[in-house]
């Protein structure tokens, strides 16, 4: 893309700008800042990137990656606050599905152990990994505040932590692999994911690219069902003493 | 006068939530086989006394004996199957009655026969047919009537009730005070109950405890209620405090 092109993309940033002046909708001073933000951070992270697979070191591979989780915990905690120590619980969610994938890639030879295929692949297991653990959180919390009573009946029957949880624990885990699974069946129907967009439009042979594609969305799936099943298994502990209470009783 | 063995007893405990006193000192019994009503104003800390017996919540200080021995000693999930609790909501799990009568079996990975579900429901006056009913097309009586019956299936010895007559009609009610007095006479269960009806507290309980801001500021044979030594009570007793 050309230097001219690119600055014509803008026109789709000053329509939004347009629109919210002509109608009031205050939307100016945050679509100006994350305009600013996407265009410095895209930039240094492609600079970086070239620079990562031009050394062509795992050390800096590694870098990345550590880069990529430390970003999404600081973003996912923000949702657990009511979990005691949810950061290391999100971080060592996240480390265990980029290992397990990664793993399962590069073990039997999936794809190639290169920064090329690493990297980004790594970036769409974190980010994914991410939003299921902000999914998953917001449920969890909800339906232990929702269900506080169904919580307190099992344990005064004599019930355990795990048991007087399961049900929301469940629900929860439910809840937020549903859009990844659903939007699964309509892929390629109602949408082309962004991906495989790309990977046409800079000239690969489309059947290559739903071939990766697919790799992504199986890889994604296993992301989706282990990140909120891990997290939950990790969260639901520290919600309770070694006296088996819930932590925060309310009273009369 | 007889003297009763305590069942629960209570010695300076306090309880409090980020530092606000919820409760006490308090220091007192429950005796057992007995029916012991817990009166007072709304916010007087009934609920939490009733958690810190059956150990959903801990004192901050203070000693709690169950049956003499201190409860801290008692494993929490045996302590709960002695020390049985009925919600004031009586809340449901999803499925049938069945599902929620086998419920404190199924903890132990365990399973409640049919005849046994039968008995227990006409334990509380409840017709075997009801045992396929869902849960949730019971009336709010016999909600609580099978919310008694769940916690009898744990064969406790001692029985936490947190207001459970109070959003039930003149007729429920009175089923549900005979039902308690007929388990305390059958089992020889000591039952600690929580009302906001006096007439109820004294026509049903054996003792009362009268808890005022978290004290307890009268305890002794029901009939206290009638003619109240301290000031607090005679206020309650009178209706000036809810």
């Amino acid at each position: 893309m050309s230097p001219i092109a690119l600055s014509l993309t803008l026109i789709f940033v000053l329509i939004p700008l347009l629109l919210s002046r002509t109608l009031n909708l205050g939307l100016e001073k945050d679509t100006l800042i994350a305009t600013v933000r996407s265009i410095v951070q895209l930039f240094a992270v492609g600079y970086i990137l070239k620079f990562v697979f031009d050394s062509d070191s795992y050390i800096y591979i590694l870098m990345m990656i550590a880069l990529m989780i430390f970003a999404a915990v600081h973003n996912a905690s923000k949702k657990g606050k009511a979990i005691p120590g949810i950061s290391w619980k999100i971080t060592a969610t996240i480390i265990a599905v980029e290992v397990l994938t990664q793993g399962i890639l590069l073990g039997f030879g999936i794809v190639p152990a290169t920064a090329q295929y690493i990297i980004p692949i790594s970036g769409m297991v974190v980010g994914n990994s991410m939003v299921l653990s902000i999914l998953f959180l917001n449920r969890f919390t909800s339906e232990m505040e929702t269900h506080r009573n169904r919580t307190e009946l099992i344990l005064s029957l004599g019930g355990t932590p795990k048991q007087a949880v399961h049900t929301q624990l469940t629900d929860a885990i439910k809840a937020s692999t549903i859009p990844t699974i659903e939007s699964q069946k309509t892929m390629g129907l109602v949408q082309l994911p962004g991906m495989m967009s790309g990977q046409i439009i800079a000239g690969a042979d489309p059947v290559q690219a739903v071939q990766f594609q697919l790799l992504i969305l199986f890889l994604l799936l296993t992301t989706a069902v282990v990140s909120s099943i891990l997290l939950g298994f990790l969260s639901y502990p520290s919600l309770f003493n070694e006296r088996m209470q819930l932590i925060r009783q309310s009273n009369d | 006068m007889t003297t009763y063995e305590p069942a629960i007893h209570f010695k300076d405990v306090r309880y409090s939530i980020d530092g606000n006193p919820i409760i006490g000192p308090i220091t007192g019994s429950f005796p057992a086989g007995q029916i012991t009503t817990l009166v007072g104003p709304s916010g007087a800390g009934k609920t939490t006394v009733l958690k810190l017996c059956n150990g959903l919540l801990s004192p901050d200080a203070g000693e709690i004996l169950v049956e003499g021995r201190p409860i801290g000693s008692l494993e929490p999930t045996a302590l709960r199957r002695k020390v049985g609790m009925a919600l004031q909501d009586a809340p449901m799990v999803n499925g049938s009655v069945y599902d929620n009568l086998a419920l404190p079996l199924r903890l132990r990975k365990k399973e409640l026969s049919e005849t046994d579900a039968v008995s227990w429901l006409e334990d509380v006056g409840l017709p075997a047919d009801y045992l396929h009913k869902k849960a949730t097309e019971l009336s709010g009586g016999q909600r609580q009537k099978v919310s008694i019956a769940r916690t009898l299936v744990n064969h406790s010895d001692i029985l936490l009730m947190d207001e459970i007559t109070s959003a039930l009609d003149r007729g429920s009610k009175r089923e549900i005070e005979s039902l308690i007095t007929r388990i305390n006479e059958k089992y020889g269960t000591t039952i600690i109950w929580i009302t906001h009806n006096l007439e109820q507290a004294i026509s049903i309980g054996d003792f009362t405890w009268v808890l005022v801001a978290g004290e307890l500021v009268e305890t002794g044979e029901s009939r206290i209620l009638e003619k109240p030594a301290d000031e607090r009570v005679r206020r309650f007793v009178k209706g000036e405090l809810q």
